[in-house]
């Protein structure tokens, strides 16, 4: 029983966290990026053009 | 006590606070050496683009125009300027923070890690968020006509996934299939098509514009390779660290 749950929670490692860090890099990404809220438009404005993302 | 330590083991804690510090270390000083070479290398084609933008400049007019107005330098405008710093940094740490990720999971996998393969893994970064989607949608200076913009997220989106799973197909997929599935999930947005304005009516000329998008991706690849050398490097340091205190 013990193994099992050692096993269960080594098997959940690698993805677990990796899964967090993918999910909380696109929401960077999409509130830098993409949200078109004006005040965050216009902050990141001229990063958004820089780096090639759809910006009006 | 049982079941806080089934919901984060040691080890998925350690794996968490690696795929965090590099991805942070990574993305910050990536962002920040972008964010120089952006305003010096883009910012002043962007300023330039808005003069015509804003109707202080008219291409095609009566007399010829200059194609050297006096631009602000760099931080003549600290706020605006200041502002971009910080938003570089931070998209290059949420780019960063996905790197990581995946490089856990190629690691895992058994493939080398380090601040060299991280080249190559900056490079597939720019190809999947840069190039892929700016091939078609190219980088647009301020001022040129363009389709909706939500419509054009969606496609900027589907491209850049598509462009992701045919990088990682291509570096891991080791076979013909998945040779044959990256070249199609590359080529169909573009074959498929961008959403694209209706009509012209951008006011800019086009030697600002062919500029713009050749600075913007220039300094997009010399980015990229940084932030995956980096996130490699630190990748490599933070797990010879993690190692030596376990």
């Amino acid at each position: 029983m013990t193994t099992k749950t050692l096993k269960a929670s080594a098997a959940g490692t690698s993805v677990l966290p990796a899964l967090f860090a993918v999910v909380l890099g696109f929401g960077i990404i999409t509130l830098t990026g993409h949200v078109q809220a004006s005040a965050l438009h216009d902050a990141a404005h001229d990063v958004r053009h820089a780096t090639g993302f759809p910006c009006h | 006590m049982m079941c806080a330590t089934q919901l984060a083991s040691p080890a998925t804690k350690a794996m968490f606070s690696r795929i965090l510090t590099s991805g942070l270390f990574a993305g910050a000083a990536a962002g920040l050496i972008t964010a120089l070479l952006q305003l010096y290398f883009v910012q002043p084609v962007l300023l330039h683009a808005e003069l015509y933008e804003g109707g202080e400049l008219v291409h095609f007019g009566a007399d010829p125009v200059t194609a050297h107005p006096e631009l602000p330098g760099m931080f003549a405008e600290p706020v605006r300027d200041g502002l971009s710093i910080i938003f570089t940094m931070l998209t290059y740490t949420g780019y960063a923070l996905v790197m990581a990720a995946l490089m856990s999971v190629a690691e895992r996998q058994g493939h080398e890690i380090n601040a060299r393969t991280g080249i190559l893994w900056g490079l597939a970064g720019f190809i999947t968020f840069h190039f892929a989607p700016g091939l078609t949608l190219a980088p647009e200076v301020p001022g040129v006509a363009a389709a909706d913009v939500g419509a054009r997220q969606i496609w900027w989106g589907a491209t850049v996934a598509a462009a992701g799973v045919a990088m990682w197909l291509i570096a891991y997929g080791g076979s013909l299939a998945g040779y044959a599935v990256a070249a199609l999930l590359l080529l169909a947005p573009h074959v498929i098509g961008a959403p694209e304005p209706e009509s012209f009516t951008g006011p800019v000329p086009t030697e600002i514009g062919a500029l713009f998008a050749a600075r913007a991706f220039g300094v997009g690849m010399a980015a990229w390779v940084l932030l995956g050398s980096f996130a490699g490097y630190f990748w490599q340091t933070e797990g010879k660290r993690a190692e030596a205190a376990a």
